[in-house]
């Protein structure tokens, strides 16, 4: 009960300057993360420089909760390279390996089909009604490295969403709080 | 300054960045390794050539493949992801490349491996250009890593000619 009072008497004795300087700070924090993620997106060349394995489709190479950095450059597509891509009318991208490749002689386009290590067909199910091979538009990125694990925070944070209210909610608090 | 809350905090964000730089370390140290597979590959028997009712050629080979991709492997490999493909040049296409098996190599003692097999992944053309054709066989492998950058190269074998007409 006595520690409630303090911290309704801090949040009382606040001046007006400090509320200001502390919000600025948290703005600071925020847009310092924002700007770090649009400059992995410029670097990398994909929209998504970093993407979470969702499926035990790659298994036992990707496990669901591993992060995988993602790099798109102009070379072609080859066979072997694992690739995240979207298909039409699906929004959360797949990461599957590319097995056959088909490069247009004269415009240079090529057909691609891809297949996830774990699975026993190829991807032809999951792509949209009528489409056979997958083209470089729908591509977002080449899986270049990979770190372990790291992704169960995202996976929580979207399946449980109860769980990212309670962390931004005590973020504020601690924020409102503090007396720096 | 010297609350619980502090040092919590103090001791995260160190643990955290001292596992980023053992990550980052463990990635380097995989560029010391100089690896040196072997693999070579034989078409012991075309099953059968045909041009399907879509209008593409198909074929169906019996093969034996052998490699020794002991080299690859590093303290840092989780497992070495190896596949077959079969290239090829057509007047439509400047570039063909059809997988036709891969496997999962978990560790370093099953690196060295010698199979018979049929072409797991059917051996289809964009139309009907194979009869007579030249293609390679390229064995590729994808180093994974546990952690950090992982690494794909190939092994191009030459030499390979389908038949002139289907069977």
């Amino acid at each position: 009960m006595g520690w409630i009072g303090e911290q309704i008497d801090s949040v009382k004795s606040m001046q007006f300057r400090q509320l200001l300087t502390q919000a600025i700070s948290l703005g600071m924090i925020v847009t310092s993360a924002l700007i770090i993620w649009k400059g992995l997106m410029c670097i990398t060349g994909s929209e998504s420089p970093v993407v979470v394995v969702l499926s035990g489709s790659m298994e036992p190479g990707f496990k669901r909760g591993d992060i995988l950095f993602l790099h798109m450059s102009k070379d072609p597509i080859r066979a072997g390279e694992i690739v995240v891509f979207n298909v039409d009318g699906r929004e959360i991208p797949i990461v599957h390996r590319v097995i056959k490749v088909h490069e247009r002689e004269d415009s240079g386009e090529v057909d691609v089909l891809t297949k996830g290590d774990n699975n026993f067909g190829d991807d032809r199910l999951l792509y949209a009604e009528g489409q056979m091979w997958l083209q470089r538009h729908h591509i977002m990125g080449r899986a270049v490295g990979f770190l372990p694990y790291v992704g169960w925070v995202t996976i929580i944070m979207t399946e449980q969403p109860i769980i990212k209210y309670i962390l931004i909610g005590a973020l504020g608090l601690l924020v409102i709080t503090s007396k720096e | 300054m010297h609350s619980f809350g502090y040092r919590a905090n103090a001791l995260l964000t160190f643990a955290i960045t001292i596992l980023a730089v053992m990550c980052a370390i463990a990635s380097i140290s995989d560029n010391f390794n100089t690896p040196s597979p072997t693999s070579q590959v034989q078409v012991l028997n075309i099953n059968w050539f045909r041009n399907k009712a879509d209008g593409d050629d198909e074929v169906s080979m019996t093969m034996n493949i052998s490699a020794d991709l002991q080299s690859l492997f590093t303290w840092n490999t989780k497992q070495v992801f190896v596949f077959l493909a079969a290239e090829y040049e057509t007047p439509q296409n400047s570039l063909n490349q059809v997988s036709l098996w891969d496997g999962i190599i978990p560790a370093k003692e099953h690196a060295r491996f010698y199979i018979h097999t049929t072409n797991k992944y059917r051996f289809v053309d964009q139309g009907s250009n194979l009869r007579e054709r030249d293609f390679n066989m390229t064995l590729h492998w994808h180093v994974m890593p546990k952690t950090g950058k992982m690494f794909a190269d190939k092994i191009v074998m030459t030499g390979f000619r389908l038949p002139r007409s289907y069977r």
